[in-house]
Formats: structure tokens, C-alpha cells, sequence
């Protein structure tokens, strides 16, 4: 089949349409250039040349849609993502980068990546972590595993925005690690990572990571349980001596870190955790769990066993896990912890008995404890069963405060299912995750219908939406096997609707075809009119491990830095760097065997640009950008020494390393810099000893 | 006793008779209160600035500026000079030092210069205003004379300086240097200083309407007592 037969057939398959689709356009770039004559920029006019009446124009647009087969939708969705040249997105969207190990940021409506946040992985257009002399190699390195085992790629899922009053501040963005349980904070100043920390207790993570209304905890739920201190326990035993754990990072604004020596954790059921969601307003001070596996399989399909993936799914139901967290601040505040692997622990047994923990019952194999804006209601997507199961949160506080009547093996707290759920309601197969809009809907991703789901909520959104409360409104199809979905600022107390991101786990024929490795798909679904529209107006292909999840926050939010704001900016200690480097003090010093570099940088040149070393000498290399224009970024390169340094306007950065090899070294600027890039260069001559 | 009135006579003009301050208070206040409000508004210039250049390139869509002040330079002069460095040209600093540290000290002496002839009711007056008055040229002509002075003499070795040819920017409107198009325009300092030198020539205007009666008179006085003596 050639081109041409192509054309040929959706011509005559959709003239009509055509028509249709002109007389739209007409009329759409009439109002256009309505508009623009307002406007009182004469740049701001694109069309001049044209000069033409509206249908002229129209014209012109209904044949390029002709030729390419585009229908009136499809128009319709271009228009409404199309981010002119120059323009600016709305919304930005801090997607996790799956195996890749980084974050992604994206901005909404037209779904183009801005960035790729060095987050576990060594990212060398950051200079992020690339090669041991590297001054941020170490904040990677603090990850590793208590043997010094280097970590170079991680599992990224669920990033998380700083909040304030339970809404986005755009401050920071923390996101979890899976594969060995690792939390990094990210500011978003800078858009980088200052602090990666290794869970003291589990290997891996996943109901991670959530932040507390005020941002005062980063929750991390583990999911795969072992014993927690890392020792060796039989599988056989794994009732008696594997366990969960749940942690409470503590997160300190005024330093940008989270604090390790006042973080805690808590013991919990060798129950597969899941994804948490920390309360709000009304539900402010609990946290909300999934869990999968109150089967406590173990697999041992060799032996004959059940598969682990049968096994987990036995039972109908498993168990949503309620925290409290004054209890827990109560119970670390009067030492009622355990220090395993020197880190305190809420033992299993003080979180029931001093009620720390609840369970209420939930559809087998959930995935996601979503709270609704208003923080009344709690809703559960259980994977395997067609409905999502709203909790009420005030049931579940007249609930425990009843106490409950059953408790599992571990004597923790079972809540009465008909007590706490408010409703279930029918959705679709496979439900996964759920977020809100501003008009009263919530929306839930349905892997096996491959389909996201809007229905309406009922108590304090009922006057928001004209449609009966708790009942499925329309369904529209995503491509394919939608895993997460987010919409604008949709976990807030405040949605706002407009946009959702559907994160296809397959795209299968969506694509170019890149091999047999395809990217996944994130799909960007128009929701603003609610009803039953809800529209696919974007295919975005992800080309980088598997996205999880994202949070999508109002552009306006974010107050990033166009430039550091003095000269000798230490990014790592967001300060002036006492080893800054001013013009007129550069140069090479000797000390024994310790030499010192001081450089400047500057379009086009580097000072010093020759600086001779011998064999065995220790070379600390303190670099200065002198920059203070936007844009005006230089790399430093040193080949022989796996060395690349992403120098921003005005950074700072200082690298160490020992001289081994003699030979002739050229530095480099990796930054196109100027119209004399290339000709930032100096030598590193390294004589024999 | 009468030989220093007679000094002070001199030196200061004729003193106002009181009838005639009473009389014709207008005629006398108004040199005063023109010159006094030139003093004012050249002093306040020095907080403004007196010219700037805005300089538009492709990868600059934000532009480029730069603001001359009396005693300083602001907005995007290390850029300026970063780019400058690839045609040779000297560090924007290096221009115009020693008139920029003794700014403020001549601008404060132009003022005391325009203080004191008030106080001088004798055509010596005219001779103190004088510099005042072509102030606002000496400031062009400086200006003028360090951009060429910049702009002419760049650094052969330089970089770029085989396809930049040594140049002179417009003191005022539009130039074009490489891919950059420079805007210079006067700025409200130096309009005050425009206004400052107006106010001054009216006001030895009027200064000598007030004063060249009394000076004719004190004459007249005089030739008939050397006359009579």
C-alpha cells in the first residue's frame, strides 16, 4: 500500500466531514482573529501575510486536514493542546520515570517533556552523580546499601508534592525508589536532588511517597515483608518472623531535608502494604493504606504450591490499614519503640494495642486509598473486584472509637465492613486508582476494561454535579492497560479539574514501532465539561523506563530559579560556596602531593588553560561559572577521569580525584555555549612521576 | 567700616534697598526661586539615570540593557562585557573612572556654584552659572568621547575582531553592531539637567532685570561722588 491509496480513501470516506470541519475552522480563526485584533501586540498577529478573510484561511487548514486525514476531533484536540512557538504550558506534571530511576517533568496541555530529573540513575547532562569525583556523587551514594554497594539505576513510582493546607506549594517533590527502598527529596528551586535516603529497615518500598497536609511527614509504606534488622529468616517462618513496615520521614522545611534522627517507623503484618494516602481537613492525622496478601502466601510453585499470584488472591477480602498518627508521635514521644538496625520501630504489638493501627476490610487486591478533596470519604479500587468501595471517614472514627470487636492473628483492630463503607459503587473491571475534579467527579483507571472511569460523589460534592450521586457517568477507552491516572492538583483539597493524564502501561500499535521494546503511553483526556465528554486529546509517548504515577500542579505555582542567585552557588547547600572561585583567583597550587585547581568559567574560556599535574597526585578541583546570564550553562568534561559537570549560571561545584595514568587530558566545555564553544577547551597534562 | 561695605559692595553687587524689597518683592524672588529649583533638580538628577542603551539580539529576547547614572553603570554589564570581550573591547568599568568617582562632589559644586549666585546680584553671577549651563554637553561630550574611545580602540587579538570593525555607537537612537540592533536614549537625569540649565538661563534673566537698575543706580551714585570728590 503506498501513500497515495491512503489519501485517496480518506478523501472520499470523509468529504462530508470536510465540510463540517471547514465551516468549524471558519469560524474558530474568525474568533481567533477577533481576538488577536484586540490585542495590542502587532507580534502577536500571526496571520498577517495572509491577509484573507476568515474561510480564506479555514480553507487552507481544512486542506492540510484533508491530506492528513484528520477529522473534526481531531482538529478539535489540537487546537486545545497545540502550545504555540514561545508559549507557555498551564500545568506542569512531575511524572516518575519508572526504571529509568528519574523524574520526569511535562508540561500539560501539550504533553512535552521539559526535563528529566537526575533522581537514582546518573543523568550526565546534569552532571548529576557521573563518575566518584563528582560533588553530587555522594547524595546518589547515600542510597547505597549498607556495604557500599553502588545503586546505579532505581524503581521510581509515586512522586510527591510539597503541600500546605493539604494543597500543592510547588516547593518540593519527593519520589520513591522501589527495587531497594529509597526516598530523595528534590528542590524545586533548582529541580534537584539533595538528599536520597536507604530505608535502615526494608529493602524495598512502594506505598511511597505521600505527604502529610503540612508536609511535616513523607510517608513510605515497604511492600515486599522480610525480617526487618535484614537477617536470614526461612520462609516457613514467614507468619512468625517476616514483616511490613511503615515509615514516617520526618521532612524539614527550613533545611530541605528530611531529618533521619526524628523519622520513625512502624511495624506492621507480613501483608503485602500498598499504596497510602494521608488524610485531609476532616480526616487530617490518619493515614490510609491498601494492603494485598492477608493470605500470607508465600508462592512455591516448584513445590506445588499455589503461584504467589493465586495465592495473594484467595481471600475476598484483604485489609485497608488505618493509621493514627498522634498515637504514633504519642507512642515514640513516651519511648515505646524498639531500635532495630538502630533505627526506632513501633513494634506491631504496641501499634494494636495502643491503637495506632486499625483494619477495615477491603476488595481483594486493592490498589490505591485514595481521600476525596473534602477528606470525608476513603475510596478503595480493588483490582479484582468491578467496584470502588468509598469509605466515610467520620464511620471510621465512630468505628474505632467504639473499638472493634475482631482482631486478625496479630491482634490488630478489625473494623466491621458494613459500618465504615458509605457505598460501593460499580465502575468497571479492574479498578486502580481514583482522583477528583473540581465539578464533583471522581476518576478511576480500569486496567482490564482499559478504560477510565468518572462518577459522581455524593455528601458535599452532590451540589457540584446535576447527576444522581454514586453512579457511574461514562467511560472512556485509553490505549492501553492504564495503570495510574492524575488529574490537575487532583489529590488536593482543591482539583481543578480540566486535565487528567491517563499512564498506559502497553501502547502496543500507538507508535511508531522502535523494536520490540515499546514506550508506554501517557494520554491526555479534556475533562472540563463533565457529563458524559471526556474526550482523548493527546497520545504522549514515554521513551524512558515504566511511569507510575505523576502529580500535576498549576504552572504559576512553581517560582524556579532562571539563574543561581550569586556567583559561587554550592546547589547542594543552596549557599555561597566558601570555595568559590572569584576572577583574579584562579590558578594551580602544590602541596606535597596535594595539588589545588581554582577555575573560572566563563563564555568562552576556562581559567586556568593549562594546568600540569604529575602521576600520584590528588587533584581537588574547585570550579566557579561566572555567568549570571539565562541560559549561559557550561560543562566540564575531563576525559581519562569519567568527569562531566553541568556548571549552571553561577554554580559552583568542587570534584577530587587521584592521578593515575599520564598523558595529555583535554578539558572541555559539553554545553554549546557560544559561537567559541568549541574552543573552550584547556589542557590537563599529566607528566610521569 | 565703610571700606568693607564697600568691599562687600563690590564683590556681591548692590544690596536691595528695603523700600524697593517691599515695593517689588516679585522681581526679586523670582531669579532666586528659578535658580533655587535649578540647584534642587540638578542635585535630584543624580539619582536618575542619564542614559541607556538597550541592545536586541535573536538569543536575547528578553534584550539587553544598560544605565549610565553620574557616578555609575547598571543592568547587564557583566553580560555586555562578556560579549564585548569576543570584539576586544575593555571592560565597561575601565570607562570613564575618574569622572565617575568625582560625579556627585562637581554636581554638588555646580550647585553651590548656583547658591552662590544667588547671593551675587552683579553680572559675576553669569560667569558662576556658566558651567551649569553647558553641564548637559559636557556630560555628551564625555559620553561621546568614551564610546569612541571604547569603540575604536578594540583588541586585535581578539576573537571576533576580524569580522567587527571598530565602531562607534549612536548617542542617541538606532545603531547596529553585529546581530545586536542598540537603542540610546536620554534618560530623565539628563532631562533634568536640560531642565536645570533652562531654568538657570532664565533665571540670570531675570536676575539681571532685577539687579541692573540697582547696579546702574549704584553706578550713577558713584560717578557723581567721584565727581563731586
Amino acid at each position: 500500500m503506498n501513500g497515495s491509496d491512503i489519501d485517496g480513501l480518506t478523501l472520499t470516506g470523509s468529504k462530508r466531514s470536510l465540510l463540517t470541519v471547514s465551516s468549524i475552522m471558519a469560524l474558530v480563526l474568525l474568533i481567533a482573529l477577533v481576538g488577536c485584533t484586540s490585542d495590542e501586540d502587532p507580534t502577536a498577529t500571526p496571520s498577517s501575510s495572509s491577509n484573507g478573510s476568515g474561510s480564506q484561511v479555514a480553507s487552507g487548514v481544512s486542506a492540510i486536514a484533508a491530506e492528513r486525514g484528520l477529522t473534526e476531533a481531531d482538529i478539535e484536540a489540537a487546537v486545545k493542546t497545540y502550545v504555540p512557538s514561545g508559549g507557555r504550558d498551564e500545568y506542569i506534571q512531575f511524572a516518575s520515570g519508572g526504571h529509568s530511576g528519574q523524574m520526569l517533568v511535562i508540561g500539560l496541555p501539550s504533553m512535552r517533556l521539559l526535563k528529566v530529573v537526575g533522581v537514582y540513575t546518573p543523568e550526565p547532562w546534569q552532571g548529576w552523580a557521573v563518575g566518584d569525583a563528582s560533588s553530587t556523587s555522594h547524595i546518589l551514594d547515600d542510597g547505597n546499601l549498607d556495604d557500599g554497594t553502588d545503586l546505579s539505576w532505581g524503581d521510581t513510582h509515586h512522586p510527591a508534592l510539597s503541600e500546605t493546607a493539604g494543597d500543592y506549594d510547588g516547593e518540593w517533590a519527593f519520589i520513591n525508589e522501589k527495587a531497594n527502598g529509597r526516598i530523595a527529596v528534590i528542590d524545586l528551586r533548582d529541580f534537584e536532588t539533595k538528599q536520597i535516603i536507604k530505608n535502615p529497615l526494608s529493602m524495598s518500598n512502594h506505598g511511597a511517597t505521600m505527604v502529610t497536609p503540612d508536609t511535616e511527614w513523607v510517608i513510605e509504606g515497604g511492600q515486599f515483608p522480610a525480617p526487618l534488622d535484614g537477617s536470614y529468616a526461612a520462609i516457613e517462618d514467614y507468619e512468625e518472623k517476616y514483616r511490613g513496615v511503615l515509615t514516617m520521614w520526618k521532612f524539614d522545611r527550613s533545611t530541605g531535608r528530611i531529618n533521619y534522627d526524628e523519622s520513625f517507623a512502624i511495624e506492621t503484618p507480613p501483608y503485602w502494604q500498598d499504596l497510602c494516602d494521608a488524610g485531609k481537613l476532616t480526616s487530617a492525622g490518619l493515614i490510609f493504606c491498601g494492603s494485598f496478601n492477608s493470605e500470607m502466601a508465600t508462592g512455591g510453585i516448584e513445590d506445588g504450591n499455589p503461584p504467589l499470584e493465586a495465592g495473594i488472591s484467595q481471600a475476598d477480602m484483604d485489609y485497608l490499614h488505618i493509621f493514627d498518627i498522634k498515637k504514633m508521635t504519642d507512642a515514640v514521644a513516651a519511648g515505646k519503640t524498639d531500635l532495630i538496625n538502630g533505627f526506632p520501630v513501633i513494634s506491631l504489638e504496641t501499634a494494636a494495642t495502643e491503637g495506632i493501627l486499625h483494619f477495615a476490610p477491603e476488595p481483594k487486591s486493592p490498589h490505591g486509598a485514595d481521600v476525596t478533596p473534602d477528606g470525608e470519604f476513603v475510596v478503595v479500587s480493588g483490582k479484582l473486584d468491578p467496584h470502588v468501595t468509598v469509605y466515610s471517614v467520620p464511620k471510621i472514627k465512630a468505628a474505632i472509637a467504639a473499638g472493634a470487636t475482631e482482631h486478625d492473628v496479630f491482634g490488630v483492630g478489625i473494623l466491621d465492613f458494613d459500618t465504615v463503607v458509605e457505598v460501593q459503587v460499580e465502575v468497571g473491571l479492574g479498578p486502580l486508582h481514583t482522583q477528583f475534579d473540581n465539578q464533583g467527579y471522581a476518576y478511576t483507571s480500569l486496567f482490564l476494561d482499559s478504560a477510565v472511569a468518572r462518577w459522581t460523589l455524593g455528601g458535599s460534592f452532590s451540589d457540584l454535579h446535576s447527576e444522581p450521586d454514586w453512579e457511574l457517568i461514562t467511560k472512556t477507552p485509553v490505549h492501553y492497560n492504564i495503570g495510574h491516572l492524575a488529574t490537575a492538583e487532583g489529590d488536593t483539597v482543591s482539583p481543578d479539574g480540566k486535565y487528567l493524564v491517563a499512564m498506559n502501561k502497553w501502547s502496543i500499535d500507538r507508535f511508531n514501532v522502535v523494536g520490540p521494546l515499546l514506550p508506554q503511553n501517557f494520554q491526555l483526556l479534556d475533562i472540563s465539561e463533565g457529563g458524559e465528554t471526556m474526550p482523548v486529546i493527546y497520545d504522549s509517548p514515554i521513551g524512558v523506563g515504566e511511569p507510575h504515577y505523576a502529580q500535576i500542579i498549576k504552572a504559576d505555582k512553581l517560582n524556579a530559579w532562571e539563574v543561581y542567585p550569586e556567583v559561587g552557588w554550592n546547589p547542594e547547600t543552596m549557599s555561597l560556596d566558601p570555595r568559590a572561585v572569584a576572577p583574579g583567583e584562579e590558578g594551580v597550587t602544590r602541596d606535597g602531593n596535594n595539588v589545588t585547581v581554582k577555575s573560572t568559567l566563563i563564555r568562552s574560556h576556562f581559567t586556568p588553560e593549562r594546568v600540569r599535574v604529575k602521576v600520584g597526585d590528588h587533584v581537588t578541583w574547585d570550579l566557579t561559572n561566572l555567568e549570571t546570564a539565562f541560559d549561559a550553562t557550561h560543562g566540564f568534561a575531563l576525559p581519562g577521569q569519567n568527569i562531566n559537570l553541568s556548571l549552571e549560571p553561577g554554580e559552583h561545584q568542587t570534584i577530587e580525584f587521584d592521578v593515575t595514568d599520564e598523558g595529555v587530558f583535554t578539558f572541555y566545555c559539553t554545553e554549546f555555549c557560544s559561537a567559541l564553544h568549541l574552543e573552550m577547551a584547556g589542557f590537563f597534562l599529566v607528566a610521569p612521576n | 567700616m565703610l571700606r568693607i561695605n564697600e568691599l562687600k559692595e563690590k564683590a556681591f553687587g548692590p544690596r536691595i534697598p528695603r523700600e524697593i524689597v517691599f515695593r517689588d518683592r516679585f522681581r526679586f524672588i523670582l531669579p532666586t526661586l528659578l535658580m533655587l529649583i535649578a540647584a534642587v533638580v540638578l542635585f535630584i538628577s543624580t539619582f536618575f539615570p542619564y542614559w541607556r542603551m538597550e541592545m536586541d539580539a535573536p538569543q536575547y529576547p528578553r534584550g539587553l540593557e544598560m544605565t549610565v547614572f553620574v557616578n555609575r553603570v547598571e543592568g547587564d554589564v557583566q553580560e555586555v562585557d562578556t560579549l564585548n570581550h569576543y570584539i576586544g573591547m575593555r571592560p565597561l568599568s575601565e570607562a570613564g573612572e575618574l569622572e565617575r568617582s568625582l560625579a556627585v562632589i562637581a554636581i554638588g559644586s555646580l550647585v553651590l556654584l548656583i547658591v552662590s549666585a544667588i547671593f551675587i546680584h552683579n553680572p559675576c553671577a553669569l560667569l558662576l552659572t556658566w558651567p551649569v549651563l553647558l553641564y548637559p554637553a559636557i556630560f555628551l561630550a564625555d559620553l561621546w568621547y568614551w564610546m569612541q574611545n571604547f569603540g575604536m580602540n578594540l583588541d586585535e587579538s581578539a576573537p571576533l575582531s576580524s569580522i567587527i570593525e571598530p565602531f562607534v555607537p549612536p548617542l542617541i537612537g538606532e545603531g547596529k553592531i553585529a546581530q545586536f540592533t542598540t537603542y540610546a536614549s536620554w534618560e530623565s537625569g539628563f532631562w533634568m539637567s536640560m531642565s536645570a540649565s533652562v531654568l538657570i538661563a532664565l533665571g540670570i534673566f531675570f536676575h539681571r532685570r532685577a539687579y541692573k537698575p540697582l547696579l546702574d543706580e549704584a553706578k550713577a551714585v558713584q560717578q557723581s561722588s567721584s565727581g563731586d570728590q
